[in-house]
């Protein structure tokens, strides 16, 4: 299925958001623009990241699509619904579920599938159906073994998979993701990732991850770039990371291999744009070698 | 200063059911004027180890050593000690609570006793160090940005001139940009002053760039000490404990793997650039 001929998930338009800052008196005495007419298109099942520098706009966006903050002007529809509309808030966070950056701040009950059933529970959903949809999200995340455990004896990455496994439980259509993995190691970040890579492929859950390491971004569908409150780079991986200088100017990072591809070309290599795997970065840079030792002989 | 640690013990809730050894008999010596990366996965030890440098931890049993001097003996100046290493714990910005920049950077060094005029000279000077200038003095800290909200903390350390400098993940949670500000900050200030730097991290980018020496830590043992070249060698074991070599390292393993003469030592993009263009030219290709 051509991803055009899917619904839209999430449809903003020319959105904008003001922070206000009041004095002692109630009185607006300083606004700040965070977001600067940003429009975007996601359709289900498609898997968005979302770069920029801190302060760029990507958390303010971030929480529009939940309703954790609604649009100073501009629309925005989750799953067709306006979300400035306060009848729909309920139905527009039970769409598009979110996870924050720090696991700990997330974890609310003393026992893992206690804290997974948390969501649907304040939904309303039947007692045994919590315990199905709770069973189904821990497996997905692969922590159904650790069900009986204290959060507090978990990792990083395995926190973070709870708490995914508690907005699965809630069962979203799309899960936001703000820096899921900025304060855990190596392997959690891994971990994490694969997670959300299955979520997608495997049940089809829209993602939107916002993240600050560029090897998370290169298996998604579509990167936007955010600068300034304003969307100023959009398209595929290998698009956007063609543009290394454009993305060093806003001091974004490119991934690594794209980066030392970048290098090489600058030397005189005569490598295609936007390389960004290292099995790429090899296999071009072995059709240059063969090349000219042919033409050579 | 050097810090010597022999046989090092340290074991949490000694005597509970939830008794756990963190570190498990190390030893290793911190030489004046290194730059050294410690890593490991979460709960490997890291940061239950840069806490005894300073006494802030008593190990369980083994011993550390401060110039020669025996820092568990009586009578040993613990409260010196806190002051010449200095601790940068993770997320430092959450302990941030003057009114102002300066206020809060004057903090340690007034703790040391100094008046409030010295105190303000070394803040200021702390200040440069960590590149901000004179208009931060009366901000609020509250109104500055990740980054920035950490390089007051460093600074707060550094104005009690401490002759090492040990940082717990001091880029976690930062932007690319906010990284580097702090990394560059780091490396200048061990290049100008030769203080002694001991940088925490799970990011094997910034201790390949950085550091001189790094010692990798697992399930509370020293795994591996060694320059950067020879610690990413071992690739796969690196990732068995939840770690990875940096990509630069994984590069150049394919490239060999397919026949390419290039240096498996190489741990920077400059020097993988210059033997990939090696090779290259000496196979013909002109560049």
């Amino acid at each position: 299925m051509k991803s055009s001929d899917r619904r839209s998930i999430i449809e903003g338009h020319d959105l904008t958001y003001e922070y206000l800052h009041y004095d002692d008196d109630g009185n607006v005495d300083a606004s700040y623009r965070a977001l600067k007419g940003v429009s975007l298109d996601v359709k289900e099942g498609q898997f968005i990241a979302i770069l920029g520098h801190n302060g760029s706009g990507k958390s303010t966006l971030a929480r529009q699509l939940n309703a954790l903050l609604v649009p100073s002007g501009g629309t925005l529809f989750v799953d067709g619904l306006d979300t400035r509309e306060e009848k729909n808030v309920g139905a527009i966070r039970q769409a598009a579920g979110m996870v924050f950056q720090n696991p700990d701040n997330q974890i609310i009950a003393s026992v893992v599938e206690e804290d997974a059933g948390f969501g649907p529970e304040n939904m309303g959903v039947p007692t045994k159906e919590i315990w199905e949809r709770v069973r189904k999200a821990l497996k997905a995340v692969g922590m159904w073994e650790y069900r009986e455990s204290s959060p507090n004896r978990l990792s990083g990455g395995q926190k973070q998979r709870v708490a995914i496994a508690g907005v699965i439980a809630m069962k979203p259509k799309c899960i936001v993701l703000d820096e899921p993995t900025a304060m855990l190691d190596p392997g959690g970040r891994a971990e994490v990732i694969r997670t959300v890579r299955e979520l997608n492929r495997t049940d089809g859950i829209t993602v939107i991850l916002i993240t600050h390491y560029m090897e998370e971004v290169i298996y998604a569908d579509r990167v936007l770039v955010m600068d300034e409150g304003a969307v100023v780079m959009s398209g595929t991986p290998r698009e956007v990371f063609s543009n290394v200088r454009a993305l060093k100017e806003i001091r974004l990072d490119v991934p690594f291999v794209t980066e030392l591809a970048d290098r090489l070309k600058e030397r005189g290599v005569p490598l295609p744009d936007g390389i960004l795997t290292v099995e790429e970065l090899t296999e071009e840079l072995e059709k240059i070698r063969h090349g000219d030792q042919n033409r050579a002989s | 200063m050097e810090i010597r640690i022999e046989h090092l013990n340290y074991i949490y809730g000694l005597g509970t059911s939830y008794e756990k050894k963190a570190l498990d008999d190390i030893s290793l010596t911190i030489r004046s004027g290194e730059f050294i990366g410690i890593i490991g996965h979460t709960g490997s030890g890291k940061s239950t180890l840069i806490q005894h440098l300073n006494g802030l931890n008593r190990a369980s049993s083994g011993q550390i050593f401060v110039d020669g001097k025996n820092i568990y003996e009586d009578g040993y100046p613990m409260r010196q000690l806190r002051f010449r290493v200095g601790l940068v714990f993770q997320y430092p910005e959450y302990q941030i609570f003057e009114t102002t920049v300066l206020k809060d950077i004057c903090f340690g060094p007034k703790n040391q006793g100094l008046s409030a005029e010295e105190a303000e000279g070394r803040a200021r000077a702390a200040m440069r160090m960590v590149g901000l200038d004179e208009h931060y003095e009366g901000k609020s800290p509250f109104e500055l940005s990740g980054g920035q909200k950490r390089r007051v903390a460093i600074a707060g350390i550094l104005a009690m001139n401490p002759e090492v400098l040990v940082l717990d993940e001091p880029t976690a949670g930062l932007d690319p940009k906010g990284r580097d500000d702090i990394l560059g900050v780091l490396k200048q200030l061990h290049r100008e002053s030769g203080i002694t730097v001991v940088l925490v991290s799970h990011s094997m980018e910034d201790v390949a760039d950085y550091a001189s020496r790094i010692i990798v830590l697992d399930k509370g043992k020293v795994l591996y000490d060694d320059i950067p070249a020879k610690v990413f060698s071992h690739v796969e074991e690196l990732e068995s404990i939840g770690l990875a070599a940096p990509q630069v390292t994984y590069v150049m393993r394919a490239l060999r793997g397919k026949g390419w003469d290039v240096s498996q030592d190489v741990t920077t993009q400059a020097e993988a650039a210059d033997e990939i263009l090696e090779v290259l030219r000496k196979a013909g290709v002109k560049c």
